[in-house]
C-alpha cells in the first residue's frame, strides 16, 4: 500500500493506483472528460489536472500514478483557473447547440461547463466544419461535436475489436472516424452502438425515429402495436430518473398504452418462440450431423460483425431470425389474420436496447409477412424521450399487464436480456424435450455473470453437450479463433455483441458501466424468478400458436416466417 | 476531412508483388507497421489504398489503424507527388512578406491544398520552412525552378507556363485541348 496526502487528507491505495483513483477513495471528486473507467485512460483532455508538490507543472490525475508521500492539491485557485481555461479552449471548437442537441441534459461537456462555472468562452478561433454521417439507420456521427477524447476509439478497438474508429490526421485537422473519413454505411461496422454509450457529447448518437412513431400513432387508419425487448423492463426506469436495476414492467406497459399504442406486446413472447425453433434446430443438427457449433443469431450487431469479419462461420449461425423479427413476421400474419386486421394498415414498433436493431429491421429480406415485418425500432433512450414528450408521470403510474396473446411469456424469454440468458433458456427447453424429465434446478449458474467467456456442460442421453457464452465482440473473436484453431469443441455458442448482453446494449441509458450492468443483470434474473412459467415450451400462447398456425418447429410455415439466411459483406468495404 | 479515393489507389500486379515482398520482410518484427509503410512509400512514392489494405490484411489489423498512422506522420503521403511539385516557403522571412497570400492563391488556382495532388497528377503542393533565399521572399519552387519576390497576382501566369503553350506537357496533350487554349 502507498499512502499519500490529498487536500490535507491521508489516503492509502494499492500500488499502481492513479491520483484520480486515490482521490475517489478519499471522496474527493476531480472533474474528468476523456477518462472512462475501465475503458479510456489517456490523459488527453487535461481536465483532471492537479497540483503535485515538487512537480514543475500540473499533472493529469487520471494517468499519474500515486506515490508514497505525495502531496496533492485538487482545489487551488491555480488548478481551478487552469481547468476553466482548458474547458474554454475545448468549447471554443464546439457548436453551441445544446438546446437542440440529442444529449441535452445528459452531456458530460455541458455538465462540466456548469460545474466549473463557465459563463463565457474567452477564445474565438476556427471551428471544425464537417459533414454529419447519417448513412446508417442506426448511428449518427457528428464530428462537429467531437472533443477528440478517444473514448469511442478505445471501445471500438479494445472492447469490441471492430476497428472502425481511429484518430486521423493531426493538430486542428484531427478527426475521429473510419479511414478516408468514409461513411459508416460503407464500413465493416457492427453498428453495436457501444461508441454511443462511451461518447461524452452528442458526437455519436442513435438515429432518432421518434417522429415516425408519433405519426403512425396519430394516423387513425393505422393499427399500431409495440413490442418491448426483454432488457427494457430493467433499464427504462434509469432513463426516467430511477436507480439502475429498477424493474418497471407494469409501469412501462401502462406508459405505452398512454402513448397511444393499440396493443402492447412483449418480445419475450418471441424469445420463447426463438427457443422453440432454435432448440429444435440444435437437436436436429446434433442428430443429423448438421454444422456445429451452432451459434445464436439474436444479436444483430453480432450478425453483422460475423458477416463482415467471420464469413467462414455463417453456416454455423442459427437460421432463426431474432425475436424482434419473429415478432414482426407473426404480428402481420398470425395476429393480423386472427383479428381481421389488414396487415397493410398495421404498424409494428419495437423498443430495443440496441442501435443495430434499427439496421436489422431494414434488412431487405425482413419482409416475410409481405410487408416490412417491423416498421420502426426505437432505443430505450428514445422511448424515455417519448414518455417525457407525452408528459406522462412515470413514477405514479399503476402497473398494467401486457396484451394477449403476443404479450404472454415466460422467465426464459426474460433472461434473453442478459449475457448467457439465451443459452440458459435453450438448455431449459432442450433438456426437457430430449429427456422428457423435469429439470431439478432451472438455474444454469455457470453461464451467468460478466466473465468474458463462460463455459458449461450439460448431460443429455448419450452425449455431453459443451456450450460457451461470449459477450462483447472481442470475446466473440476469442471464442471463434479458438474454434478455428481446433482447440474448442463446443456444440452450441451464444454470442451477444454488447458487453453484458442486451442490458448493456448500445441503445441503453447513458451511462452504462460495469456496476450498472451488474445491477441490471440482477434485476433480469429477479424478473425470471418472479414468473409463474420459466420454460419456453410451457408458454401456453406458444403452444397455441403452433396448434393454430405454425404446426411444429422447423416446419414449412416456421421456415418461411421465422428463419432467414446470411451473406458475407466483406472486411474492407467500399470506402 | 474526407479524402476521396481515386486512380491513385490502385496497384498494378508488379507493384502488388513488391508490396508483398516488403511486408514479408518485416512481418513478425515488433512495430512492423511503420517500417513497412516507409519501405512501401520509398518503393511507390506514396501509399495507395490497395497497399494499405494489403498491409492491414497481412498484419491482421484494421485498415483504419493503418490509415490513422499514415495521416499522423507528415512523412507519409496518400497521393503521388505531381509531375510539377511546388514547394511554398513559409519560413519567417517569406511569411512576413506574404507567403500566406501566395499559398492561398495557389490553392485557389489549383484547387488543392498542401500535401495534395491535382486529380490529373500534374501539380502537388507542400509547405516548407526556409529555402535560404530570405532576401527574395516570398519564394516558391516548382521542380528545379525558383520564383522569387512573388505577389499573388503572379501565380496564374506561372501555373499557365506549365499547362499552356510552350511546355513539353502541352506538346503531349491531345489536339482538342490545345484548340481550346
Amino acid at each position: 500500500m502507498i499512502s499519500l496526502n490529498i487536500n490535507n487528507q491521508k489516503v492509502k491505495v494499492e500500488e499502481g493506483a492513479t491520483i484520480l483513483e486515490a482521490a475517489e477513495k478519499a471522496g474527493i471528486k476531480i472533474p474528468t472528460l476523456c477518462y472512462l473507467k475501465e475503458i479510456n485512460k489517456v490523459g488527453a483532455c487535461r481536465m483532471c489536472v492537479v497540483e503535485v508538490e515538487g512537480a514543475k507543472t500540473l499533472q493529469a490525475a487520471c494517468v499519474t500514478p500515486a506515490a508514497e508521500g505525495m502531496v496533492v492539491k485538487t482545489n487551488t485557485p491555480f488548478v481551478r483557473k487552469a481547468r476553466k481555461k482548458i474547458l474554454e479552449l475545448i468549447l471554443s471548437d464546439h457548436p453551441f447547440e445544446c438546446l437542440t442537441c440529442v444529449r441535452n441534459g445528459n452531456c458530460e461537456l455541458q455538465t462540466l461547463a456548469e460545474n466549473l462555472g463557465i459563463r463565457e468562452v474567452g477564445y474565438q478561433g476556427e471551428k471544425t466544419e464537417s459533414y454529419i454521417d447519417t448513412s446508417t439507420p442506426s448511428i449518427v456521427r457528428d464530428p462537429n461535436k467531437c472533443i477528440l477524447c478517444r473514448r469511442c476509439v478505445s471501445v471500438c478497438n479494445e472492447i469490441q475489436n471492430v476497428g472502425i474508429l481511429f484518430p486521423n490526421e493531426r493538430g486542428f485537422n484531427t478527426f475521429i472516424g473510419p479511414a478516408y473519413g468514409a461513411l459508416l454505411a460503407d464500413e465493416p461496422c457492427s453498428l453495436c452502438g457501444q461508441c454511443v454509450l462511451a461518447c461524452p457529447t452528442g458526437a455519436l448518437h442513435e438515429h432518432e425515429d421518434i417522429d415516425r412513431v408519433w405519426k403512425a400513432i396519430e394516423d387513425p387508419n393505422k393499427h399500431v402495436v409495440v413490442q418491448t425487448a426483454p432488457a427494457i423492463r430493467v433499464t427504462l426506469g434509469e432513463a426516467l430518473g430511477l436507480p439502475p436495476g429498477s424493474i418497471v414492467v407494469g409501469q412501462m406497459v401502462a406508459a405505452l398504452r398512454r402513448l397511444g399504442f393499440d396493443k402492447v406486446f412483449d418480445t419475450d413472447f418471441a424469445a420463447d418462440l426463438t427457443i422453440m425453433e432454435e432448440g429444435h434446430e440444435f437437436l436436429d443438427r446434433l442428430k443429423n450431423g448438421g454444422k456445429l457449433p451452432l451459434i445464436t443469431s439474436c444479436s444483430p450487431g453480432w450478425i453483422k460483425f460475423c458477416e463482415h469479419h467471420y464469413p467462414e462461420f455463417l453456416e454455423n449461425l442459427s437460421t432463426c431470425k431474432s425475436p424482434q423479427q419473429m415478432f414482426g413476421a407473426l404480428a402481420k400474419t398470425y395476429y393480423a389474420h386472427k383479428n381481421r386486421i389488414d396487415p397493410k394498415n398495421m404498424f409494428v414498433v419495437s423498443i430495443m436496447p440496441c442501435t443495430a436493431k434499427k439496421f436489422e429491421c431494414q434488412r431487405p429480406e425482413m419482409v416475410d409477412s409481405e410487408y416490412l415485418d417491423v416498421d420502426v425500432s426505437l432505443t430505450t433512450r428514445e422511448l424515455a424521450k417519448m414518455i417525457k414528450q407525452a408528459g406522462i408521470n412515470f413514477d405514479t403510474l399503476e402497473s398494467e399487464e401486457y396484451d394477449a396473446p403476443l404479450g404472454i411469456s415466460t422467465g426464459a424469454g426474460a433472461i434473453f436480456g442478459a449475457t448467457g440468458g439465451v443459452m440458459e433458456a435453450a438448455l431449459r427447453t432442450v433438456y426437457e424435450v430430449v429427456t422428457g424429465e423435469e429439470l431439478k434446478s432451472l438455474d444454469f449458474i455457470d453461464v451467468r455473470g460478466l466473465k468474458g467467456v463462460k463455459e458449461a456442460q450439460v448431460e443429455l442421453p448419450g452425449i455431453t453437450v459443451k456450450v460457451a457464452v461470449a459477450h462483447g465482440l472481442s470475446n466473440a473473436r476469442e471464442v471463434l479463433e479458438a474454434v478455428k484453431r481446433g482447440e474448442a469443441d463446443y456444440h452450441f455458442i451464444e454470442i451477444m455483441a454488447c458487453p453484458g448482453g442486451c442490458i448493456g446494449g448500445g441503445g441503453q441509458p447513458i451511462p452504462t458501466n460495469t456496476e450498472i450492468r451488474e445491477r441490471r443483470i440482477k434485476a433480469i434474473y429477479e424478473v425470471d424468478k418472479g414468473m409463474k412459467l420459466r420454460k419456453s415450451h410451457e408458454n401456453p400462447a406458444i403452444k397455441r400458436l403452433y396448434q393454430e398456425f405454425l404446426g411444429a418447429p422447423l416446419q414449412e410455415k416456421s421456415h418461411h416466417l421465422l428463419h432467414t439466411c446470411y451473406a458475407p459483406r466483406g472486411k474492407y468495404t467500399k470506402s | 476531412m474526407s479524402v476521396k479515393t481515386s486512380s491513385f489507389d490502385k496497384l498494378n500486379p508488379e507493384q502488388l508483388l513488391k508490396v508483398r515482398q516488403i511486408i514479408k520482410k518485416h512481418q513478425g518484427e515488433d512495430g512492423a507497421l511503420i517500417p513497412i509503410l516507409r519501405d512501401i512509400q520509398e518503393e511507390l512514392g506514396y501509399l495507395p489504398r490497395d497497399a494499405q489494405v494489403e498491409v492491414a490484411q497481412k498484419l491482421n489489423i484494421p485498415l483504419s489503424e493503418v490509415y490513422s498512422v499514415i495521416t499522423f506522420y507528415a512523412l507519409f503521403s496518400l497521393k503521388p507527388k505531381g509531375k510539377y511539385h511546388i514547394n511554398v516557403c513559409k519560413g519567417t522571412a517569406c511569411y512576413v512578406r506574404g507567403a500566406e497570400g501566395i499559398l492561398e492563391k495557389l490553392k485557389d488556382v489549383l484547387g488543392i491544398g498542401p500535401g495534395d495532388t491535382t486529380d490529373d497528377g500534374l501539380f502537388s503542393i507542400d509547405v516548407i520552412r526556409c529555402l535560404g533565399a530570405c532576401g527574395l521572399g516570398p519564394v516558391i519552387t516548382i521542380n528545379d525552378e525558383t520564383y522569387a519576390r512573388l505577389k499573388p497576382d503572379n501565380i496564374p501566369g506561372i501555373i499557365a507556363r506549365y499547362t499552356d503553350v510552350g511546355t513539353k506537357d502541352y506538346e503531349e496533350r491531345p489536339v482538342q485541348e490545345k484548340v481550346n487554349v
